[in-house]
């Protein structure tokens, strides 16, 4: 046989077995077997030797090609036997993607929260700033620099829980109003979240509920500003271009005093808010220049909104804390 | 304040419909809170007369009744008691349709047949009336159909005033308010000056003047006070919401509805003497006509006589000197009450008429002459008898002051952002009853007596507004000088502590305030919670001291919905009798009961323990970056399990730890008493200690490899290994990173007694690389530290 045929039917050789390996210690055996330092093709490099001078460089060439088409086979079946193993592997590791994660559930903020931390997100954005006070208040911040002395029929209006004659719970969240204007000069823009109570429980009241007090006081402030700040308000809030109607009404701490109207789209007008200009009184006790500054206050019932908003029909779920209820508005 | 549209109409009359009328008032601050039909939808019922009234023969309450409609007669029958011959009534006859669409057809009531049926108001939908069949007056005309009879087609307004507008509480000031916004005339009824024709009068005395500086008294002697209300009159007053009693009380309220000005009728037989207008005795007793007996104090105004007193002033007669079927001669007293005498004196009794509710917020005091000769000439006509001279006492300097208020043009244009045509504002003042002076940079403004709302330039303004329409007023966005707000990076945001736990799975609850007595004294028996002196009721009561009575009560409520996995939180202030006063202050709690994790087919269902919740509170100390300046310790507290419960203590900044919060199991006991199923487990914290944390600083990054030791201890099991750890980061030097306790174990191959701890410790030098040799004499000094200190050995 000449050498030609011999390496040839080596070659064929390695490639039957490699069609027999099955996994990488199989493939590395056939490599040394056939191109390791004493593998059969290598060692057919031996024999080059006793071809004459001029053949040996063509020879030499042959036996490299067929190693390097043994190599690449070799390379090719381990690519295979790899990409079969992966497969197999994934087929393995499959899940079922449908079951319910693993997880703790997230809980979810109180809707009453949930609706003034969006209140307090839209008047942030322009300059205001949260407020609190103390909701066990005195007399004075409550009704007196308010405008409401005793007696005056608008304390009618608010049911009021009293501890003695002069200490109260906060019958609404206008108190930080005074206390801030007591404390700080104009330019004054502050909203004032809280719980505030009246002595009242049904259907349609709760003793305690939610409400957020706002006020601007500035030089030049107008009825306009009080419209358009109120105007833009409902309808991020409601992310809807309602119309919205302003009222004539009556607080002792503004003048003139307005209601609030909405018309969400079924043409019934809604009560959401009340406010008016801060009346010259309240400037003056609580120690402002009423001819230099002028302001307008807003004050609206959180639950009411989050009722509005999220449809839901019954006060007292506010406070049952339900935590199927508490679940479906988070 | 109710009234019947068509009585406005009488003064009134703009080119409005109901429903333009009801949008109007509302959008000038008079409210309407609802509009109804005068009665109920219903045809074909007229005025009958009962000719014949026999006993049923087959029925004991029946009556069957012959009655005529002026053409025919039809056989009625009826079970109304008052049902007799002579009584004209409300007739439906057959073909009749009353309200809810009630046909009336021919029948038969225990076989004797009717032939329609005889009303009473409240089957008419007049009114709730249902003692008997209506009762018209003898001269109503037989066969005419009774909504015409009756002028029912009218609608009742009900107008929700505001205290500042005492002046609409009447017709007369709601057709001044209709014509102001309609640019219309009012038509004023013609004022009648009735001449007395005897000589009786009263003697007055104003002894309370700054209460009472004005007071009219007439004598009319000889009324038949069993003469009939004319039936516009009745219908009028019921259209307001008034029942007719006797035509004596019926034209005081009348009059009062009509001017608003409240009147009161004695009867003069019971008068001794002259009449004094003055503050009651304390103690003084007065039997009202209610029939109620109050013991007044020395602020109240009383009308009396020489004797004793008469009537509660401004709010309700007396009995013993009210009319009756047998009173002949009357005194009427028409006056003027200071609204500040008269604020919150009938709420002091319990009360609130007609007439208190006009005193306390204002009547006009110049209307009570008119409202004298109004009354007297309406009763005259009802009644009849003699009237005496009207005998006025007044003391004019306690009358209210009305000083002209001055409107600036260039403060109207300021506030409203627009510039109104002067004749506009004139015009609008004008119609309101105000005088108008221009004075070229302002006006000056004079205010009628009827107006108590209007004494600053502001409430003029108001009024041009109002009347103008808010909604025609230009609107537009404020502009303001723009400053950044600063926000301290250390503090920790009450948003961020929520978030965190609603992470967490927690619901964010909201509970009251205030709660039970009983429940305060078991959750907080240390401190006396500050009570309520009005409570809703005794489960409301006292202020909470801390937020977990609220909690647990709310997993009670869950539990009791078939709700058992509860994790909530809520944020509030919590309310303590201090020393130094009342401290309100800004709490976090939670409360978590149940399973770990909602049922799942990757969990098993494992309660929750005290390391989970103690896990969520440390979540919340991390917040800050200094957990450094935390920690719990073993304490007792009245409503915590008393081995699984720890304070928790923060440094303060004079390196002292402050206690200001806890956490733990709910006691047992308190749970039984409580009817909780389950173990749950509570924290509280002050809110303040939570927001302070700090701003986070850089050491720069060791590029060095880490060295970590495990040690496997045996210690006893009352060990509080936290202060183990703590020992450790004491022992460790300078390069000591971390401390991690990795395994805790008590059991076999664990002596009696004793529980197994692994902890692994890590070192790390920023410039080089530690020898095994410096790590080994640290080891060796914790361990000596741990085996002296806390007798813990090393297993082997």
């Amino acid at each position: 046989m000449d050498n030609d045929a011999t390496l040839q039917s080596l070659v064929q050789q390695a490639l039957e077995q490699l069609k027999k390996a099955t996994d990488s210690q199989a493939l590395d055996q056939l490599r040394v077997q056939y191109l390791g330092k004493k593998g059969e093709l290598t060692s057919q490099l031996k024999s080059l030797g006793q071809l004459p001078a001029e053949e040996r460089p063509k020879a030499g060439e042959k036996i490299n090609q067929a190693k390097q088409q043994v190599q690449e086979a070799i390379n090719q079946r381990k690519e295979l036997l790899e990409a079969e193993a992966m497969n197999a592997r994934l087929a393995s590791e499959a899940v079922d993607v449908t079951l319910p994660g693993r997880s703790q559930p997230s809980g979810g903020l109180h809707p009453v929260t949930r609706t003034l931390e969006r209140i307090e997100d839209f008047f942030s954005t322009i300059g205001f700033s949260v407020e609190e006070g103390p909701e066990v208040e005195d007399d004075y911040h409550n009704f007196e620099a308010l405008n409401i002395p005793a007696h005056h029929p608008a304390r009618a209006m608010h049911d009021t829980f009293y501890f003695d004659a002069h200490t109260l719970l906060r019958t609404h969240t206008s108190p930080v109003q005074v206390r801030t204007m007591e404390n700080q000069q104009p330019p004054i823009r502050i909203i004032c979240p809280g719980r505030v109570y009246r002595c009242d429980s049904d259907m349609t009241h709760s003793p305690m509920f939610h409400q957020v007090e706002g006020l601007l006081v500035d030089e030049n402030i107008s009825f306009a500003d009080l419209k358009g700040i109120l105007q833009q308000f409902l309808r991020a809030f409601f992310e809807q271009d309602l119309r919205v109607r302003f009222r004539p009404s009556y607080f002792p701490f503004t003048e003139p005093s307005i209601e609030v109207d909405v018309d969400r789209g079924d043409g019934r007008w809604l009560e959401v808010l009340g406010c008016g200009m801060v009346h010259p009184k309240v400037f003056e006790m609580s120690g402002i220049d009423p001819e230099k500054y002028t302001g307008f206050a807003f004050g609206m019932g959180v639950e009411r909104l989050a009722m509005l908003r999220y449809g839901v029909d019954d006060l007292r779920l506010f406070f049952d804390n339900d935590v199927k209820f508490l679940g479906q508005l988070s | 304040m109710k009234f019947s549209e068509l009585w406005l109409r009488e003064w009134v009359n703009p080119a409005l419909d109901t429903e333009g009328l009801e949008m109007q008032l509302s959008l000038a601050g008079l409210e309407v809170d609802g509009c109804e039909p005068a009665a109920g939808e219903f045809s074909g019922v007229v005025v009958g007369e009962i000719l014949t009234a026999e006993p049923h023969p087959n029925a004991d309450k029946l009556q069957v009744c012959q009655v005529s409609d002026g053409e025919n007669e039809y056989s009625v029958v009826c079970g109304a008691p008052n049902a007799r011959a002579g009584l004209k009534t409300a007739f439906a006859r057959v073909g009749a349709v009353l309200p809810g669409d009630f046909k009336i057809k021919k029948a038969k009531l225990r076989q004797v047949e009717s032939l329609g049926m005889l009303s009473s108001e409240k089957e008419l939908g007049l009114s709730d009336n249902h003692e008997g069949i209506m009762e018209l007056p003898e001269d109503a005309t037989l066969g005419q159909d009774l909504r015409f009879y009756l002028n029912l087609n009218d609608t009742l307004f009900d107008v929700d005033l505001t205290p500042n507008r005492s002046d609409c509480l009447s017709i007369a000031g709601m057709a001044r308010e209709v014509g102001v916004l309609n640019r219309v005339r009012v038509n004023q009824p013609i004022f009648k000056r009735v001449e007395a024709t005897i000589e009786d009068q009263p003697e007055i005395i104003l002894e309370a003047p700054q209460a009472c500086p004005k007071y009219l008294g007439r004598i009319i002697k000889g009324v038949d006070i069993k003469a009939a209300t004319p039936v516009w009159m009745k219908e009028k007053l019921r259209r307001s919401g008034i029942r007719s009693l006797d035509p004596v009380v019926d034209v005081t309220n009348y009059v009062m509805l009509e001017l608003g000005q409240p009147m009161h009728a004695f009867d003069l037989s019971q008068i001794e003497g002259a009449i004094r207008v003055r503050k009651a005795e304390d103690q003084e007793k007065l039997v009202l006509l209610d029939g109620s007996e109050l013991e007044l104090t020395s602020d109240t105004l009383v009308i009396a006589d020489q004797q004793k007193a008469l009537a509660l002033a401004g709010i309700m007669g007396g009995e013993h000197s009210g009319c009756n079927d047998a009173t002949q001669d009357i005194l009427l007293e028409v006056a003027f009450f200071d609204p500040l005498a008269l604020a919150g004196k009938a709420r002091n009794y319990g009360l609130h008429t007609d007439s208190s509710h006009r005193f306390e917020r204002g009547v006009d005091f110049q209307v009570q002459e008119r409202a004298m000769e109004r009354a007297t000439e309406l009763l005259l006509e009802i009644t009849g008898g003699q009237p005496g001279p009207v005998v006025e006492a007044v003391e004019p300097e306690f009358l209210p002051k009305r000083p002209d208020v001055i409107l600036r043009k260039q403060r109207l244009e300021q506030l409203l952002a627009i510039r109104l045509p002067d004749t506009e504002v004139t015009d609008i003042l004008t119609r309101l009853g105000l005088k108008v002076e221009d004075q070229g940079e302002a006006w000056r403004v004079q205010v009628p007596s009827y107006r108590f709302d209007i004494s600053l330039e502001v409430d003029l303004i108001e009024e041009v507004a109002r009347v103008y329409g808010y909604d025609n007023l230009p609107v537009k966005a404020p502009t303001a000088a723009l400053f950044l707000q600063s926000k301290p990076e250390a503090e920790v945001s009450l948003r961020q502590l929520r978030s965190t736990l609603v992470a967490r799975g927690y619901q964010e609850a909201v509970t009251y305030s205030f709660i039970d007595p009983k429940a305060s004294q078991a959750f907080d028996p240390e401190n006396t919670p500050l009570p309520l002196a009005n409570p809703i009721s005794a489960e409301l009561s006292v202020m909470r001291t801390s937020l977990l009575p609220g909690l647990t009560k709310a997993l009670a409520y869950n539990q009791k919905r078939q709700h058992p996995r509860v994790r909530l939180f809520e944020s509030g202030l919590r309310f303590i009798q201090a020393a130094e006063g009342l401290r309100q202050e800004p709490m976090l709690a939670g409360l978590i009961s149940g399973s770990r994790f909602p049922e799942s087919w990757t969990n098993q269902d494992e309660p929750v323990d005290f390391y989970d919740i103690k896990g969520d509170v440390e979540a919340l100390l991390e917040l800050g970056g200094n957990t450094s300046s935390w920690k719990f310790s073993a304490a007792q507290h009245p409503a915590l399990h008393p081995g699984q419960s720890a304070q928790i203590l923060r440094l303060g900044d004079q390196g002292h730890w402050q206690p200001v919060g806890w956490v733990g199991a709910l006691h047992p006991q308190l749970s039984k008493q409580m009817d909780l199923r389950g173990q749950a487990f509570v924290f509280e914290i002050t809110l303040d200690s939570l927001q302070q944390g700090q701003v986070p600083g850089f050491t720069s990054l060791s590029r060095f490899p880490e060295m970590r030791r495990d040690l496997a201890l045996l210690v006893n099991e009352q060990l509080a290994v936290g202060e183990l750890l703590q020992e450790a980061e004491n022992q460790g030097g300078e390069w000591l990173q971390k401390v991690t306790l990795f395994d805790v174990y008590q059991g076999k191959g664990v002596p009696e007694g004793k529980k197994s701890l692994a902890m692994g410790l890590t070192w790390q030098h920023p410039s080089r690389t530690l020898t095994d040799e410096e790590i080994n004499a640290q080891v060796d000094q914790i361990v000596t530290a741990f085996s002296q200190g806390f007798g813990a050995e090393l297993r082997s």
